[in-house]
This record gives C-alpha cells, structure tokens and sequence, in this order.
C-alpha cells in the first residue's frame, strides 16, 4: 500500500496518518484537572496523553536551593512505565532530566520568578501515553498549567516540532514520522514576543531545510496556543452559561451600576454582625 | 490609545488589553508602550487604570491582612504558622501577649502546635516574611467555630463592593463570619445548620465568582433555601 503511494509520487504524497504536511494531530487540552494541585491541565496530542500539575509558589525543600533573589522553577518530566511499548522502567533515565531541564528552560522566560524568592514552583508533568512529541506536548499542557495555577506569566508557551520525513517537511511529528524520518526540530514559542525558547534538532538538514522546519514549527505553535487560550477560558465559559441561565432578568437588572467597580474594592477580611467594617484597602 | 476588549471579558496570560499610555494595574505588565495580562482573569477599565481581576491564584501577604492560620512549628520565642502563603509566617511572643518576656515563659501555654488563630500581618520583614500580630480585638486563638478553604483571589467577591456581599450573608444567616484574606474563613454560627449554609452559599460564590450581578443572586438563593426549610 504504501509503496504505491509513494510510486505516484508528488501527485498524492501522504504522510503515515494521512494528514496535510502542515496540518496538526487534534489537540484537546483542559484546564483544572486535579483537584489538589493548585493549577493542572490535561493535554491529549494525537495520541499523546499527559498531565501536568502545578504546586506553588512554596516553601523550598531543600532549602539551600533556594535562591535569595528570585523563585525556582523545578519541572518533573516522567513517562509512566505503561506509556510506550515495552514497557519502561519508571526510573528516572538521562533523557528524562534532559527533557526536565530543556521544560524548564522553555517555561521560565513567560516567568516573573523574581517575585517569588527563596520560594519553589513545582511542575510535575507525567505522560501517560507517547505518541511522539511529548515534550511539545508537555511544554502546552505545562503552560496551561501555570496560567490555572494563577502564577502571572508574560505569555502562554506553546510548543510543536517540525521534522523532514521521505525528503517532505512536515509539522507535528507522530512517533512512526519521529522514528523513521531524517530529522525532528521542536520548537517552543512565545507569540506575543516573537520569541523562541526552546530549539532542539536531531538528524541531518541543509540549512535552508532547518529554517524551514523553524518557520514551519512556530506556524504550529501559533494555532497550538489558540487552543491553549480556548482551554484556559472554556473553564469560566461553562459555569457563567449555568449561572446566567437561572434568572436572567435579576442579571440585566444587577448589571450597570453595582456590577463593574464591585471587585475592585478590597475591604478588610473581618466583619461582624453587629459592627461591619467597611474599610477599604489600597 | 485605546481599550481593547469589553470591560469584564475573560482573559488569559499574554492577552492585549490596552494600547497606549495608562497606568497598569494589578496583575498586568506593560511592555512596549501596551498593557498585557498576566493572569486568568475578568479585564477591568477604571478611569486612570487598566487591571485584571484574577480567578485563579495563591495568597500573597500583604501588610495589613487579616489571617488566618495553623501553628505549625514553636521556635525561641516565635511561633511559625501557616497561612497557605509562599513560606511560613512568624509570631514573635511580644506580637501574642501583652506583658514582657520572661524566661519562666511556657509558650505553648498561649499558642501550641495545631492551633488555629486569628491574626494580622503588621510587617513584612528582609526575607518578605510575614510578621503576624495577635494584639488585638477578634484576633488570638479560635476557640469555637469551624474554618474552610477558598481560592483567595476570591475574596473580594466574597466580601463585595463595601462589604455588600458578606453583610448580606451575616444577616441572612445570623453567624459570625471571619474572612482571611488567604482564603480561610472562619464560620461561627449559633447552630451546625446555619454554619453549614453559610457553607453552601460561599461554595457557590467561589464557583460563580467571574458573573455578574452574584449579589442579588445569592440573595434568591439563600431566601430560595429558607422557604424550602419552612
């Protein structure tokens, strides 16, 4: 079969799973997944299926990596031993703290970490299926996870590879493509800055090919970060749609005068029944 | 020179929401002449500045918060506790009794681990950790009641414009009401059922506390409750 299609050649040249040279795996990413974390997100990339959780800003254990002047951001990325097949020893391996290390590298420039000293931010992503691309993935579902957790951040980071597979240049690798292909770009980017943080390269490219795959990769990542801004507000879309539905004639009542200034106030926490404090903060 | 979205739209990390010169407020960033967003948010345009009002978020001390907090740890002559804060806070013993240290002092006879208090952060020291006081009307150990936990960006809303919110609540309910401004409340009612709906209606404001008109409609809900009880 696919050596028929690859006879015909440039007329119907198709990729593995049948998709566009430019076109993504569906994406679905969901944002507040676990209950404990204080910000999640969930992510599945064609195949891939991850989770990223999100603790602090904490206390630093051990203290002594803490540093004085600003926040340490710590990423965990772990491939669960049922994720790829064979099965994988759940030990962390040397491609694991690599991929931890280049996480964290791609995460920190949409961070304020000078806000938060001798404090830690944990991110702990855990794959549960690979399908090739996992650290793209990670690196989107890592992003919405921070932003769930409410730690202000310059940008979202959305993250894609680009690749040459049978001489084509391709976008969104799968893991056959990542496999048997001649090369595999990932590429991390901040689309408000125009910004890359993150460019690995494996294989053999011409240059002008590479900086094709660039250009390709950030095209991905500007559709992956629409996606991540839609799954960071679906969260608030769904319960304002319950909470308008009840009573709508109370809403458009309540609406003009009390509505726009009434969170701006920030009075003090205690009050009583008998003597309510209304004193005003700032 | 212009605002870019409706007051009130939902915005996310890194979104456009104003373009020239204005004061940014909390939890944007200005870059480039711009003001961006950097949090999960509702956008607020007030006369001089641009802001969001965050949805998602830890507590970040602030000198002036009323607290609310486990004693986690005593040390010479300071208490740590935790108020769901970056790092512990600290209370020195002549921020928690009124007369002078003495070395005769048994300190878990005023605060022992595990005790919740009351308190307010006077000072935030070198390292920006919290000092705590409990000098001080309604502050000090919690003796009756029970405490539960909210996101505390949430706050302000709980509280409402003047307190508009949380006095409705009061007098509703007729309980005794403490909000931390990390997100701990203490309820204290006369009876386990009114405490439990005081319960209930903060649960729902925390989950709708992004829509507007929240106040009239807590209200319904809460004489929507009293009917089903009667």
């Amino acid at each position: 079969m696919s050596k028929t299609r690859k006879r015909k050649s440039n007329k119907t040249w198709e990729r593995v799973d049948g998709r566009k040279q430019d076109e993504l795996r569906p994406i679905h990413i969901e944002s507040g997944v676990l209950p404990n974390a204080d910000g999640s997100a969930y992510i599945e990339m064609g195949r891939n299926k991850i989770i990223a959780g999100v603790y602090g800003p904490r206390e630093m254990h051990p203290k002594r990596l803490s540093k004085p002047n600003e926040g340490v951001l710590r990423v965990r990325y772990h491939m669960a031993p049922f994720s790829v097949d064979p099965r994988r020893s759940p030990a962390p391996s040397r491609r694991d703290t690599e991929i931890s290390m280049v996480m964290r590298d791609a995460l920190e420039p949409a961070m304020f970490l000078e806000r938060y000293p001798r404090s830690a931010i944990d991110v702990y992503v855990e794959i549960i299926q690979a399908d090739g691309g996992t650290r793209c993935a990670s690196i989107n579902a890592a992003a919405v996870a921070l932003a769930d957790a409410g730690i202000p951040m310059k940008d979202l980071v959305a993250a894609c590879a680009a690749g040459k597979y049978d001489g084509k240049i391709i976008v969104d690798l799968g893991d056959y493509e990542d496999k048997k292909g001649e090369s595999d770009v990932p590429v991390a980017y901040m689309p408000k800055f125009d910004q890359v943080t993150l460019l690995q390269m494996e294989g053999i490219m011409t240059r002008e090919e590479t900086e094709e795959c660039i250009k390709q990769a950030v095209e991905g990542c500007k559709k992956v970060y629409e996606i991540q801004k839609e799954a960071l507000k679906k969260k608030y879309g769904m319960i304002q749609g319950e909470a308008a539905a009840p009573e709508p004639e109370a809403e458009a009542e309540a609406e003009p005068e009390e509505a726009p200034a009434e969170e701006t106030q920030k009075p003090e926490g205690h009050v009583d029944v008998d003597e309510p404090e209304e004193e005003e903060k700032q | 020179m212009s605002a870019k979205l409706e007051e009130r739209s939902i915005v996310v990390p890194g979104d456009l929401i104003y373009e020239g010169k204005v004061r940014a407020g909390d939890n944007t960033y200005r870059d480039g002449g711009n003001v961006y967003a950097t949090k999960v948010g509702l956008v607020n345009y007030s006369k001089d500045r641009v802001s969001v009002i965050a949805l998602e978020g830890g507590y970040t001390p602030l000198v002036g918060d009323l607290v609310v907090g486990t004693v986690t740890d005593i040390e010479l002559g300071q208490w740590l506790v935790n108020i769901d804060g970056p790092g512990d806070a600290i209370l020195t013993v002549n921020e928690a009794i009124d007369k002078p240290f003495r070395t005769s002092l048994d300190m878990t006879q005023i605060l022992d681990v595990g005790d919740l208090i009351v308190a307010k952060v006077v000072d935030l020291d070198r390292n920006r950790t919290p000092v705590l006081s409990i000098l001080g009307r309604d502050l000090g150990r919690i003796h009756e009641g029970f405490v539960i936990g909210i996101t505390p960006s949430k706050i302000p809303r709980l509280i409402g414009k003047k307190g508009s919110m949380i006095n409705m609540i009061l007098k509703e309910t007729r309980c005794n009401v403490t909000i931390g401004q990390n997100g701990r409340i203490l309820i204290n009612g006369r009876s386990r059922e009114d405490e439990e709906l005081v319960e209930r209606v903060v649960r729902k404001i925390e989950a709708e506390a992004h829509t507007s008109g929240l106040t009239n409609r807590i209200q319904e809900y809460l004489k929507a409750i009293k009917e089903e009880k009667k």
